[in-house]
């Protein structure tokens, strides 16, 4: 374990505090601003203080923040660093939007008091009013709700603007009166967290770390920028840029962008159309089949259903093997070879066949995806196709070697607090929540994926939205869910608590004013190739009438009468006392929590991963938990898993009527073989730096730097009349925005890249969803609500558009 | 008597600006204003051929760049009140913000686009190398945020050790100011006074 470097001479002196503001958080804290918000100086001189906290955003990265703090304001956010920090040394260092957090906490348009909404749903008009009228509604609501229509009628949709480990507070509360309707999926892996269990179980899939790579002589990165989409110093930007120096391997980047991870290093982007990697895969097997430089070795021990002498035994002699499917002899009957794979992925037959002789030579072969690939109409089956490469020619379980899935990572592994138990049985898959508020009595596990029952017994009437901005802005097709959300009758009640009134918000009936949870105590575990925990204290007093969600929770809990159940007669801070005692007991490492809380961070270098190491060394012993114990590329249990399904012709390979059970190519409903003479461009989505999905997305330093643009290539933009830095529309059937243009070869002819998150700005009076111009620029107003096959999860890649002029 | 410089590891960087936002946060920069900016150079094509296929000869690479503190300044020489100067002892670039009078020459002399005028404070801005934490033993901010490592300072033997004295494009010859920047060039790099490598995002720094 290594502990971080000492504070410097000058802090050191005045760093006392970081204990001493504990003591000074106590109860009477929430009210210690007064009605101005001004608070008393909490020093009397003009010392600096040192308190340490973490980046809370979804982002594995939670990276380290080291506030300056003088009269109780904070002056400057510094992270966890050091002059003589080796390349070797990893130091979660906070990324540029770490490094704006004080723009953020002292924004004008941060919440600071208990608001009620005065105007329509999604007007954004709401005025002050005091806590006890704020918890009087939403406890009264949800009694009246609950009363009505029972506790599957309460939903908390996903929101993940917050991590800590005592960051679901709601749930817990929830639990306490009688439960909640349940989600499952994310708006992040919904598709290959889905096909992975089918494919690998769910127990030895996760991945070979980044570090694993270092051994390899062959690396594939598909749809993946490790620097932009972790930009931490000890998660995958530094693991990326780590592991790219140590390696003596061959990398290909397969992205229709030139993403930032690849800049610098442009002879390893290869091109791809967005959404066919399976295309390029089965190509590539077509290939390895015909020149016998697949490993039948590897697939005959460790899988079934590469071709007919590992089929299961009710499938054999119906070429509905995957080898069938790529040969042409089973499923659509065409012959997957190179030259068919090089009109569909845009990709030349020469260089397929030249990638599929270095996949067939080279020793060891680290084959890696980000999670862009899977989010598309097609996610699962490309997801699945990636991970199939790699057992192609047996290249898993072996030092260099990953399984085709993103890249695992090591943690501080830490207790969160209890959720209790949700005696609700039913669970929908977060992307459909508005379908549910709209219509979820028609949603079936049948037609919309729905779990625990057949269907549902009542819609959606009542929501908490904690730190979430999935109800418009980072969802599909804003404008649908927006007809759904502004009509009252449908969900009566929304609950929102947020530091912002970011679009989601604007729905809300009452808003509470959150903390940051670097204004409050906290602790986080968290890593990439290496292991961090990072234990924080409030950086100032609360301010204004903010509170911490555990509070928020505590005072709802607490009008509903059940406020002994919830906390059971503890503060947040003694909850994180003892589940961190808890994580202790079980990892003699871990510091005691003082020393934790005064060290901030603590660091622990991680070994390399192998993914599935020990199902390679011992199959038997170490059997996988699919239903055969191998893997699985033909899948006897998706075709069980969805008999009675309303399967659409373009959920699957021409001819068939069910799914795919092999991890074919189906072309997208909205992609590059699906344009039109009136959207005739694909369009993808992209992370951009200066936000996290919708996080950050006011900072207008960021904003500066980070314009939101739409990545087009020349051959596109100069028909168009576009040139670098125009403003433009971007439309399609669901909407139009506005942004700027950025004219550039990094992107492919035929797509528009433009990235997710930007927050969406549009006057949504019309009842028409063309006329609601978005100068936000949210790709989400061109995106899609309809969800894929088989995750039931956000397709927001899968889009076609067409670009001019504003 | 030590002199200071900067290294650019261009084979690590990745263009996030995590430099700049530790900058402008630690020296409480607001909009308009950057001390370092991160400059993108791109070139080439990315085509299709009359079979649909993709075929690109297109390059892409970040420069992050602040002041560079040169041997024979721009700024200094053009200043007309000795506001603009380099410490003796440390080489360091700054300006005196009491005798400066925001004629803006040093903004127009600097071939790294460092010194700006800032039109509020009435007087021109621009890096000065954290010199009071270089003074206490430290780093400029920027160097210690960077989540890549690609950014060093040190003194100048050191850095001369690590790359090549502002041999980049989009920069002029280092004949010229003799810039203390020492670049390790990533494979894409083109060379200073290369033609062709051009500043494609100048929303962003400027």
């Amino acid at each position: 374990m290594q502990d971080m470097p000492s504070m410097n001479r000058r802090t050191f002196v005045k760093s006392t505090g970081a204990l001493g503001a504990l003591a000074a958080v106590g109860g009477a804290a929430a009210t210690g601003a007064n009605l101005f918000g001004a608070t008393e100086p909490a020093l009397a001189e003009s010392e600096e203080k040192i308190t340490w906290g973490h980046c809370a955003i979804n982002c594995p990265g939670r990276c380290s923040l080291k506030f300056h703090v003088k009269d109780d304001e904070v002056v400057w956010v510094d992270t966890c660093t050091s002059k003589d920090a080796g390349f070797d040394d990893p130091q979660p260092r906070a990324c540029l939007r770490g490094r704006t957090y004080r723009r953020w906490m002292n924004h004008p348009d941060r919440i600071n008091y208990p608001m009620k909404r005065v105007g329509k749903r999604g007007e954004g008009k709401f005025e002050r009013i005091s806590w006890d009228e704020a918890i009087d509604l939403a406890a009264t609501k949800l009694k009246e709700v609950i009363e009505k229509y029972g506790n599957e009628a309460v939903y908390l949709p996903y929101a993940t603007g917050v991590s800590a480990t005592t960051a679901r507070p709601f749930q817990r509360m929830m639990n306490t009166v009688g439960g909640f309707l349940k989600f499952y999926n994310s708006y992040s892996t919904a598709q290959i967290s889905c096909i992975t269990p089918y494919m690998y179980g769910s127990k030895q899939s996760s991945g070979s770390t980044l570090s694993a790579a270092e051994d390899a002589e062959l690396i594939l990165v598909f749809g993946s920028s490790p620097a932009e989409t972790r930009q931490g110093g000890a998660v995958s930007h530094y693991d990326y840029a780590h592991m790219r120096e140590k390696t003596k391997g061959k990398i290909y980047v397969i992205d229709p962008r030139m993403n930032d991870s690849v800049m610098g290093h442009s002879d390893q982007w290869l091109p791809i159309n967005p959404g066919t990697d399976a295309a390029l895969v089965a190509g590539i097997a077509h290939w390895l089949i015909k020149n016998d430089k697949v490993d039948t070795e590897f697939l005959h021990k460790y899988c079934v259903g590469f071709d007919e002498e590992t089929m299961p035994e009710a499938y054999q002699g119906k070429s509905m093997s995957y080898s069938a499917y790529v040969l042409g002899s089973g499923y659509d009957k065409v012959e997957k070879t190179p030259a068919w794979a090089a009109k569909i992925t845009g990709i030349p037959e020469k260089k397929i066949e030249e990638l599929a002789r270095e996949i067939a030579e080279t020793r060891p072969l680290y084959v890696v995806q980000g999670w862009g690939p899977q989010r598309r109409s097609n996610g699962e089956w490309t997801a699945w196709a990636i991970m199939a490469l790699p057992c192609l020619v047996g290249q898993i379980g072996v030092a260099g070697t990953n399984n085709g899935t993103r890249e695992g990572s090591n943690s501080v592994s830490l207790t969160s607090m209890p959720q209790g138990t949700n005696p609700v049985k039913a669970s929908i898959p977060c992307f459909l929540f508005a379908d549910a508020i709209d219509h979820g009595t028609e949603m079936t596990s049948k037609n919309a994926g729905v779990k625990g029952v057949d269907k549902l017994s009542v819609n959606i009437k009542y929501m908490i939205n904690y730190a979430g901005n999935c109800l418009t802005n980072q969802n599909g097709d804003i404008n649908y869910v927006h007809d759904i959300l502004s009509d009252e009758s449908k969900c009566e009640f929304i609950l929102g608590i947020d530091t912002v009134l970011c679009d989601s918000m604007k729905y809300a009936d009452v808003i509470l004013p959150d903390m940051f949870r670097f204004e409050q105590n906290t602790q986080i575990g968290t890593g990439g190739d290496n292991a961090y925990m990072i234990t924080g204290t409030p950086c100032t007093t609360p301010k204004f009438e903010r509170k911490t969600a555990f509070e928020m929770a505590q005072l709802i809990a607490d009008k509903m009468g059940t406020k002994d159940k919830f906390d059971e007669g503890k503060t947040e801070e003694q909850w994180i006392r003892d589940l961190y005692e808890q994580a202790r007991a079980k990892n003699e490492m871990l510091p005691t929590f003082e020393e934790a809380q005064e060290k901030g961070v603590v660091v622990t270098k991680g070994k390399k991963k192998i993914s599935m190491e020990k199902f390679i060394a011992d199959p038997v012993a170490s059997a996988l938990d699919t239903p055969s114990g191998k893997i699985e590329i033909f899948s006897e249990k998706l075709l069980k898993d969805t008999v009675g399904w309303e399967v659409a012709k373009d959920d699957t390979v021409s001819g068939l009527d069910t799914m795919a059970l092999v991890p074919a190519y189906i072309p997208e409903w909205y992609g590059v073989e699906s344009t039109t003479d009136e959207y005739p461009l694909a369009l993808g989505g992209f992370h951009y730096r200066g936000r996290l999905h919708s996080s950050w997305g006011g900072i207008e330093e960021l904003k500066e730097v980070n314009p939101q643009e739409a990545w087009i290539n020349p051959a596109d933009a100069e028909p168009r009349g576009i040139e670098q830095g125009d403003t433009i529309h971007v439309k399609n059937e669901f909407g139009t925005i506005e942004l700027l243009a950025k004219v550039t070869p990094r992107v492919i002819p035929g797509m528009v890249a433009i990235s997710q998150g930007a927050w969406h700005d549009a006057d949504m009076s019309s009842s028409d969803h063309k006329a609601r111009l978005d100068k936000g620029g949210s790709i989400n107003t061109l995106t899609t609500h309809r969800p894929s096959p088989l995750a039931k999860g956000n397709p927001q890649h899968s889009n076609i558009c067409e670009v001019v002029k504003a | 008597m030590t002199r200071y410089a900067f290294h650019f590891d261009g084979t690590r960087c990745t263009g996030c600006k995590t430099c700049e936002m530790a900058c402008k946060d630690f020296k409480d920069l607001s909009v308009g204003t950057a001390f370092r900016k991160v400059y993108e150079v791109t070139l080439g094509t990315t085509e299709r051929d009359a079979n649909g296929c993709i075929t690109s000869s297109c390059v892409s690479y970040p420069l992050s760049m602040s002041c560079n503190h040169c041997d024979d300044p721009a700024c200094t020489k053009v200043c007309p009140t000795t506001a603009m100067h380099k410490d003796p002892e440390t080489g360091l670039v700054s300006v005196d913000a009491d005798k400066c009078i925001g004629c803006g020459y040093c903004h127009m002399a600097c071939p790294y686009n460092a010194p700006k005028v800032d039109r509020k404070k009435g007087h021109s801005v621009k890096c000065d190398g954290c010199a009071e934490r270089v003074a206490a033993g430290e780093k400029p901010v920027c160097v210690e945020a960077c989540p890549a490592r690609a950014l060093d300072f040190g003194t100048i033997e050191e850095m001369a050790k690590l790359g090549e004295r502002g041999n980049i494009a989009p920069l002029p010859e280092p004949t010229y100011t003799k810039p203390n920047l020492y670049i390790k060039a990533s494979a894409d790099a083109l060379p200073a006074g290369a033609e062709d490598g051009k500043v494609v995002n100048p929303l962003e720094v400027m």
